[in-house]
């Protein structure tokens, strides 16, 4: 009986979210960028807020920062309200921001030395931090370098060694590996991917929908300052996309045909002006015949991308 | 804010030589033309030579360009191209710390000016009085004004250029009108209640009274128009500061 009791009491506890938003608005002047969003994440969470550029996805991080005064909603961090007790809950998170902002003044060390202090962390046990997150994000020898001669791969590690100085309870990162070579972005996936495994509690955006994949344990997708979507990636992409894809090239008559061939099939169809989609829910025949026959066809597994892209639209198509 | 504080002065231990030069060199400058080259063609004022006369309140103006620089292009820097700012404000340091931080280096960099132009007053055979280590303090206070006023300034720029207005409406009037150069005891009324108004004007008369000596009747007054700008002028700095700072 007491067993089940403290049982209980550790998941209510635990269940407590991390983050917890809700009615959340900003307009910048009479614009509204953010239209009252809802959403809460659970510790060990990892959430990736996806959407288009300009969607409010900074604007919403910047939010939760106390950088940008809410037009209207609440926010609740660590189950406490931010407003009144920002320095309180600032504490405990880590931020890697989408604009660089790392100290040019100061070398690598310096810079997370400095950060250290603002966090009030002793420098001894802070140098011995700021050695091992160098570590960790392959920049050990480049510790006395000044900011300037680091590339845009470095940059953006000793940002997210940075966000990690404090021993964050909370990971926020935007755009975490932008404008990054395969390599450097598959460190720090794989980087990330351990804290995350590590039960880091995280909140991610990225446009790269391969990261958003590995490393999101749930997405949330906004457009134009609302959540239009949310869920766990791959049953979502099941749902609301498919298992798989079909990519058929060919002139636009020649797909209108192919298209009304496929009307008793469970798919759903995206055509552009040359190119014809095919979300596949289950197979049948007449695609079987598609998928062989046809000259021009890529068959895929669906993705995160076909279904942010069915959901927030194929840009191409307005062309 | 001491965090803030530690931040800027590690970064211009770097540049040490550069930064007091740049600072420095126009009170000196005016010290030897104005004092040695003007100075031997006019009479003594106040029982003091020209160049005694002018020497106190050229130290008030090195604190005054030092921390003005620093408060205006030294922190817009970090304000907009660096976002040093923003960086800081991402961890549990608030807009109201930042900002005082960020005053107190400016006054810092402000007395370490006046500092150098004090010790370096012997060598023009100005020797100063033991008043002067009251000075200190007073120097320190001008410097946390012009630090915020600086900041005000900066709070508000949309660019650089905007400084060079500031320094040629306001810092360089002040350096002209605020009674270093003249008696302002032989003005009349209307043009002593005018230059009265000019903050620097009592940090000039401090300075002057303290460095030889002679407290006059009115220092109480100068020390509480110091003391009360410096305050007000800190507190619309980190107004300003937070509104330009929190969207
Ligand atoms: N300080 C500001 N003042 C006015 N408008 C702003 C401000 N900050 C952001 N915006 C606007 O708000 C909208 C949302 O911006 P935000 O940076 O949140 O988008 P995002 O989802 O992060 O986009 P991206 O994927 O490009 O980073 C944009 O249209 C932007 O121009
Ligand atoms: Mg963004």
């Amino acid at each position: 009986m007491s067993g089940w009791f403290m049982n209980e009491a550790k998941s209510t506890k635990t269940t407590r979210p991390i983050v917890e938003v809700s009615g959340l608005t900003k307009h910048f002047g009479d614009r509204p960028v953010v239209k009252g969003l809802d959403f809460s994440i659970f510790p060990g969470e990892s959430v990736g807020l996806l959407g288009p550029n300009g969607a409010g996805k900074t604007t919403t991080i910047r939010m939760l920062l106390g950088l940008v005064r809410p037009t209207d909603g609440h926010i609740k961090v660590f189950d406490i309200p931010l407003s009144g007790h920002l320095r309180r809950i600032k504490q405990r998170i880590g931020v890697s921001p989408q604009m660089d902002n790392l100290d040019p003044d100061l070398s690598v060390l310096e810079n997370l030395l400095t950060y250290a202090s603002y966090f009030g962390i002793k420098r001894s046990s802070a140098r011995d931090r700021a050695e091992s997150l160098l570590g960790f994000f392959a920049l050990g020898n480049r510790s006395g370098e000044i900011i300037e001669h680091l590339s845009g791969g470095q940059r953006r590690r000793l940002l997210l060694a940075r966000a990690l100085i404090n021993s964050p309870d909370l990971l926020i990162l935007d755009e975490p590996t932008v404008g990054l070579d395969p390599q450097a972005r598959h460190l720090i996936w794989e980087r990330l991917g351990a804290l995350r495994r590590h039960g880091t509690t995280m909140l991610l955006t990225s446009h790269y929908m391969e990261e958003v994949s590995s490393l999101a344990t749930r997405v949330i997708i906004v457009d134009q300052g609302r959540i239009i979507a949310s869920g766990k990636p791959a049953s979502m992409v099941r749902q609301m996309v498919g298992i798989e894809v079909l990519e058929v090239s060919d002139r636009s008559d020649e797909l209108k045909r192919l298209a009304t061939g496929l009307r008793s099939c469970d798919v759903e169809l995206d055509m552009t002006k040359n190119r014809l989609f095919i979300y596949v829910k289950k197979w049948c025949p007449e695609l079987e015949a598609i998928a062989l026959s046809h000259r021009q066809v890529i068959k895929r597994p669906a993705s995160l991308e076909d279904l942010f892209l069915k959901l927030t639209g194929r840009t191409l198509r307005e062309d | 804010m001491f965090r803030v504080w530690m931040r800027n002065f590690r970064v211009w231990q770097k540049h040490i030589q550069a930064s007091l030069i740049g600072n420095l060199g126009q009170p000196f400058l005016f010290l030897l033309a104005m004092g040695y080259g003007l100075g031997r063609q006019i009479p003594t004022i106040e029982g003091l030579t020209y160049l005694q006369f002018i020497a106190p309140g050229l130290v008030a103006s090195a604190v005054m360009y030092s921390a003005a620089f620093e408060a205006t292009y030294g922190a817009y820097t970090r304000l907009s191209t660096q976002g040093t700012f923003e960086a800081i404000l991402m961890t549990p340091v608030s807009v109201e710390s930042l900002t005082m931080g960020e005053i107190l280096w400016g006054a810092t960099k402000g007395l370490i000016s006046g500092l150098i132009m004090l010790a370096a007053l012997p060598l023009f055979d100005v020797i100063p009085s033991y008043w002067t280590a009251l000075l200190i303090p007073i120097l320190f206070l001008e410097g946390m004004f012009f630090a915020a006023l600086g900041l005000v300034m900066t709070a508000t720029a949309t660019n650089y250029e905007f400084f060079n207005y500031f320094t040629s409406l306001i810092i360089t009037p002040l350096f002209l009108f605020s009674g270093i150069f003249f008696s302002i005891d032989t003005l009349n009324l209307k043009a002593r209640i005018a230059v009265g108004t000019l903050p620097l004007t009592h940090v000039v008369s401090l300075a002057r009274m303290l460095c030889y000596g002679k407290i006059g009747g009115q220092w109480q007054l100068h020390m509480i128009i110091t003391v009360v700008t410096c305050g007000i002028c800190c507190w619309i700095a980190v107004v300003l500061m937070r509104r330009r700072l929190i969207q």
